[in-house]
Formats: C-alpha cells, structure tokens, sequence
C-alpha cells in the first residue's frame, strides 16, 4: 500500500493566523503541556524514549536518550537549548515550522523542560531570518501572558523562563559545541569532546541540545502517547518527519510524512521532475550527505535504509537535479561553501576545504589535470575522520559520492568547462541568456 | 578591518574619540542592561550587543566595540575577535538594504547565479560592497532555508521568493527610489538595516502579525493532505486525549486507517547507533571516556559492582 501524509506538525500550517497561540489552542496546543505537568518527570522522559523519536536535527540520535545522559541534579542549573540555526544547504523545514507555528516549539521546550529539570531554556535561531524571529518573540511573550511560561506554570509550581538569541552568520554554529560556544558570547567554534554537553554544556552546566523539529515533535508524543507516535514510520525509525523537495521538482515544498516513505512515492506528490525533464541526482539530507541518482528512488527514507544505500537520512532535505545540471558545478558549489564556513580551529578542514576548492574549480573550469580526482579523493581522506566536528567529514560527502556516481563528468573537467557540457541556462527555472560564461561555445559541443 | 581615523591621539582619562555622547550612551547602556538581563552569565550579551551596535551605528563601529567591552568588562580586542566571525556583523557602513542573492547550490542552478550576475551588473557592485547613493549592500548569501522557494533574494533578511534577474532589479529599483517593498513571507514592508539589526537585539518592533503564515510550498503537503483525506493517525481517547492521566478514561486500543509504513513492534527504537563519519556529532553519540561523562544509569549501575565488590 502506498504511504499517504500524515500532517501532526502541518496540521495548523493552513489555519488562520496559524502562528497566534489563540489559533494553537483552538486546535489543540497545550493539551500535551497540561498532561506532562500532571506526569512525573521521569515517565515523560520514558514516554519520549519509547515513542522512538530521533534527532530530527541529522544525526538521528533517540532523543529520549539524549535527555537521559544529564547526570542525576545537584541542586544546580540544567539547560535546554534549542537548535533552531537552520543553515545545512537544502534545508529548510524548521524555518517555516516556526514561521507557520511557533507555538509548537514553545510548548515542547516547556515540556521538555520540565522533563530534564530545567529552568531556563534557550532558542539559539539563525539571524538571517528576521520575521521568525519576530514571530519567535511574539509567541514567547503570549506563551508568559496566558501563564505557560514564568512562575508557577498552569498552578503547577514548577518554574520556567525562555530566552530568545539571535545568531549573527555563521554555518557552524548549528554544531551543538559551536552552539554554546557562540551562545556564550564567544567566536562559534566546536568544543573538544568530552566533556559533552550533556555533562558540561551551557557556562559548564548539564545541558540537552536539540532540533527545532525534534522538540516541536514532542507535545504530540505526550498527547498521543509513544503507541501513537510508533504508527508511523518503521520500527528503528519511528514517527513522522517534514521531507522538503526543493529544485527541479513540479512541486516543490514541505511534505509531512512517516519516516520510511520514498522518493519515488514523495515525487508522485509533488507532480514528478520537471515536466520534460528526468531525475540526475538528489540529496536525501541536506548537501552533507552523500548524494543518490535515480537507482535509489525506492530507497525508504529512514535512518537504517538511508544508511545501509551508503548516505545519510540527514535533515530529510531533498535537493532534486535533472539531467541539465553539472554534477562539478553543484559539487564545486557546495565545497565553496564549505570552505567559507569552515570556522579555521582545525588544520585538515580549514586547510582541506581550501584545497579542495582550488582543484573542483579548476575542474569546472575545464582545466583539470588527470591526476585531479585521485587528488580530491586524498584530500578527502585526510578530512574525513580527521576534522574536529563533522563540518569537514560533511564537506568531502558530495564529492566522494559525486565522483563515484558521475566519474566521467570529473574526467570532463580535464578539458571541457562544465558550463560548456552543462549550460546552466537549461537548469534554471527561467529563461535567460548568460552573460560571463564559455557558453557561447555550447553551440560547437552540443 | 576598517578603522575609523581618529584625528587626535587619545589623553589619558579621556573617553574614546569615537565615543557616544552622553546620551546616546546612557541610552544603548540601558538597552545592553536589558539584554544582560535575559543572561545567567552576561558575556552572553555579547552577540545581541553587536546587533544593537549596528542598530545605532549601521555597522560594527570602532566606538560599538569599545562600548561593548566596557559594558561587559572585555577587551576591545575579545569583542573584535567575535565580531569578525560572523558574517552578519558589518565591518564597513552598510547600505540601507542589505540585497542577499542566494548562490548556494541549489538556488544557484534555479537561476541564482543569473539572479546575481544581473544584478551586480546593474548596480555596479560586487560581494559586499555598497552602491554609491548608500541604499544597498549587495551580498552573494548562503543557503537561508527557503529551499523549496528557490531562487531566493534576501532584502534586510526578509525572504523574496521565486525570483527572476528582473524581479530582482525591480527590486532594486524600489529599494533605491526610497520606495517601500514587501517580502513574499515576512512584515508588511521591508524595515531598515538599523531598524532590523535593533529587532535582532531582542527588541521587538510589533510586527510578528504582519504578513502570511506561509507560502504555497509550505503548505503544500497540508494541502495534498487535505485533498486526498489522508490523516495522521487519530489520537486515542480522540477529545479527550491530552487530559491530565488521572481524568482520562483508559485509552481505546489505537486503531488508525493511515497505511503508515513498515511492521513495528513494541521494542524501543534506536538502542545502539554507532557515529559514522559525516553523521552530525551528537554528543551523546559517542560513548562516555571519563568519570564525570556517565549517566545516571551508568553511574547506578557502576556504584552497585562497587557495593558488590564491597561486600
């Protein structure tokens, strides 16, 4: 039977004024607080391990777990921070989710809150969105007003504020050290582990980091109770999760559905590739990821399956590119962006990244030499495993993928422009006439 | 790094040439005290300060880094060390409008890089760099997660969506005629460099009612949903599920008409999952290495093999 949607988070997106905490409630919003304050801690963490649910922020690491690591209170501070840096190239499912409902986050840091036993909780959003943040702002101000947030939650006694912080541009900080790092008013750059957050995170203190989806997922989880949560998806990868189709898709946008869908079902969705135009390659998670091709289309996207076909299941960020796109290009792209973000702590990515773009741009530009690929695969192994966090492992994913996917197409580079091979006026999605490129010569090759 | 030319060395005792004067300081000193205040340990301030800085200053001034140390008893040179580090800090005036072309990969072949070749040419401008008239800095930006809206332009960091070379130098246009414009998905119109940069401080302008919940794409899947009747499955005890336990009546065994996928059985998921190269690295991922890095369970389980050993 083919997998159909299932809209938990979505649900209120089409409402009106879905992002007032009046629309929230009116469809439901802060039943799973008023249950989890009536709930021992505790059983609220056993509920969130049960139910299965995973990072949804990439790593897909059991988010009741996570929260289980915090060593036993000593009397002070504990923290919750939330990564709401939405930056990974294809992502883009917490930016709308807090833009469409806000309210949905601030209820699952309460609860999430009271299950770790924290008191002060932080939103560390990217800055680069200005009305989220607004909007962030606003449903924190509402959340204290109606008596969710502040002394005394709901009767209750127990006792929470949220802080909201803006970020200032910079990629890395969606790495949990780099995060609190940059939270605590330093340049964001990634901690040596141990010790880990849980134990020594935020100013020292045990602290959970997790994804905006993740503790969005939450308030559902303790309303529907992990039974419900474990309906969707697969036995390892419960639950359900925003797939965003982006590129050359006829529909492009966000697709709620139970972990373990398709690409091939996600695309019949969304009205197929382009009209004219047929599947090259795609990411399952964000550029990080190694990139698949057609063959994979019936790979289920979960953790396990994802894994098992040699990629990750990452961010569920779904770039699509048809046969007009340069796979050099999109690689050599990608790495630029790499190496702008890498935050310089450590050598094998900082001096890694440089290098590697200077060889994938002389091999987009057509003049690669023949030892280049054998060159870039080096170099990737001296990132991979060898970097400080996993910015650098994520930079040589596409490229090891790319090459051993689209070999010939590296080998091109040698002697061809990949503008040349691949005019990128085929690729867009409007009609133009390219300014600054060899273009003019695709005449003769094509 | 531009600094300032102070035309007078300083005396000793003497504020900063390039100092605020007295009011403007007690003013952006009461703000920075607000933003402490939402702070356990105020050096958190830090990155919210540099916003307010370029709300009053347009950019990361000499004088902005100078009032964020003594604010937070830094040196200015700890305060210049994170302001470099992110792209949003400002190391020149910047324009009006910050204009932020989307090239990462994907908006880049949706038509980004023409976006950005055509208006470059038009203003006469490169990366980071400010038109002459001071109303735009053009930027080549990074990915801004508005993927599935591609190819995007950023106006003071409020999305426009689906773009074109020539909305984009209509855009332009707009912006340098003095003339108001509205994002896709964002407030009415598109606020000041300053104005924004002071909201990104914490300080809320009252615009988070303004403009729409979400665009087509986002609600794309919502809608497809709606059309085909497809659900999530019901919550058991429907209305009353959600009640404090005590009030609710024994949940109903979960029966649900959604064909979610794959057998599952009532074993906790995800109980041993290894950190492979490339995956994100989550703290947890990676096992315990010192004493004070165990859990509870750890710690209950090893305090018990000790009691034994003990006994």
């Amino acid at each position: 039977m083919a997998t159909t949607l299932t809209p938990v988070l979505t649900d209120t997106w089409d409402k009106d004024r879905s992002w007032t905490l009046r629309t929230y409630e009116a469809n439901g919003g802060y039943r799973g607080l008023r249950r989890a304050l009536a709930m021992q801690a505790g059983d609220v963490v056993t509920m969130v391990k049960d139910s299965g649910l995973r990072g949804r922020g990439g790593a897909g690491f059991p988010t009741g777990m996570k929260w289980g690591f915090l060593p036993a209170p000593d009397g002070g501070p504990r923290y919750l921070v939330v990564n709401a840096d939405e930056s990974e190239p294809g992502t883009c499912k917490d930016i709308p989710l807090m833009m469409a409902s806000p309210q949905h986050l601030i209820e699952g840091m309460i609860i999430t809150s009271y299950a770790i036993g924290c008191r002060h909780a932080f939103v560390y959003v990217r800055g680069e969105v200005l009305h989220v943040y607004r909007r962030l702002l606003k449903s924190i101000e509402e959340a204290y007003a109606a008596g969710y947030l502040g002394t005394n939650i709901l009767g209750s006694g127990y006792d929470l504020d949220i802080t909201l912080h803006s970020g200032a541009g910079a990629y890395i900080c969606g790495e949990e050290t780099a995060l609190l790092d940059s939270l605590e008013g330093l340049r964001g750059q990634p901690r040596l582990k141990p010790p880990f957050p849980a134990v020594a995170g935020l100013y020292a203190r045990p602290t959970v980091v997790n994804n905006v989806e993740s503790i969005a997922s939450v308030p559902g989880i303790v309303v529907g109770g992990a039974d419900w949560f474990k309906q969707m998806g697969t036995e390892r990868s419960s639950g359900h999760g925003l797939f965003s189709l982006s590129g050359h898709v006829t529909r492009p946008g966000q697709y709620e559905a139970p972990l373990g869908i398709t690409l091939r079902e996600l695309l019949d969705m969304a009205g197929g590739i382009r009209e004219g135009h047929e599947l090259k390659f795609w990411t399952p998670g964000g550029s990080s990821t190694p990139i698949f091709t057609a063959e994979h289309l019936d790979v289920p996207l979960d953790y396990e399956s994802v894994g098992a076909a040699g990629s990750m299941l990452g961010t569920r960020a779904l770039q699509i590119f048809d046969e007009t796109t340069s796979v050099v290009r999109a690689v050599t792209r990608w790495t630029e962006f790499y190496k702008h973000e890498s935050c310089g702590k450590c050598t094998p990515c900082r001096e890694g990244t440089y290098w590697l773009l200077q060889v994938l741009q002389r091999l987009e530009a057509g003049r690669g030499t023949s030892a280049d690929i054998d060159l870039l695969l080096d170099l990737c192994d001296n990132i991979l495993g060898r970097a400080f966090c996993a910015l650098g492992d994520g930079a040589t994913s596409p490229i090891t993928s790319a090459i051993q996917y689209f070999r010939d197409e590296f080998e091109a580079g040698t002697h061809t422009p990949a503008d040349v091979l691949f005019p990128p006026e085929r690729s867009s999605l409007f009609a133009y006439t390219p300014r600054r490129s060899g273009a003019q010569l695709a005449g003769v090759h094509a | 790094m531009s600094v300032e030319q102070v035309p007078e060395a300083r005396t000793a005792g003497q504020t900063h040439r390039t100092g605020y004067d007295d009011q403007t300081r007690a003013r952006l000193a009461a703000d920075a005290a607000q933003i402490r205040a939402r702070y356990p340990q105020e050096r958190s301030a830090l990155l919210p300060m540099l916003h307010l800085v370029q709300s009053e200053d347009g950019y990361v001034s000499p004088r902005g880094i100078a009032f964020c140390a003594a604010e937070l008893g830094l040196t200015t040179a700890e305060v210049s060390a994170v302001a470099t580090f992110y792209t949003q800090y400002k190391r020149h005036p910047n324009g009006t409008y910050t204009v932020g072309v989307c090239t990462n990969t994907l908006c880049a072949i949706m038509g980004g890089d023409a976006i950005w070749e055509e208006l470059s040419d038009h203003l006469g401008v490169g990366h980071d760099e400010t038109t002459d008239d001071g109303a735009i800095t053009l930027e080549r930006v990074e990915c801004n997660a508005a993927c599935d809206y591609a190819p995007v332009v950023m106006v003071n960091w409020e999305f426009f969506d689906n773009q074109t070379p020539d909305s984009a130098v209509a855009l332009a246009d707009e912006l340098t005629a003095g003339r108001p414009v509205a994002p896709t998905r964002g407030a009415d119109s598109v606020c000041t460099f300053k104005e924004m940069s002071r909201v990104l401080a914490g300080f809320g302008d009252g615009r988070a009612d303004e403009g729409v919940g979400a665009g087509e794409p986002t609600l794309r899947g919502v809608a497809l949903a709606r059309q085909e009747g497809w659900e999530a499955p019901p919550f058991p005890g429907g209305a009353e599920a959600g009640k404090p336990v005590a009030e609710r009546p024994v949940a109903s065994e979960a029966s649900t008409k959604t064909p979610a996928r794959g057998t599952r059985t009532t074993k906790a998921a995800g109980d041993s999952h290894a950190p492979k190269p490339g995956a994100e690295q989550s703290s947890a991922e990676r096992p315990a290495t010192t004493a004070g890095d165990v859990s509870p369970e750890q710690q209950q389980t090893k305090q018990q093999s000790d009691d034994a050993k003990e006994s």
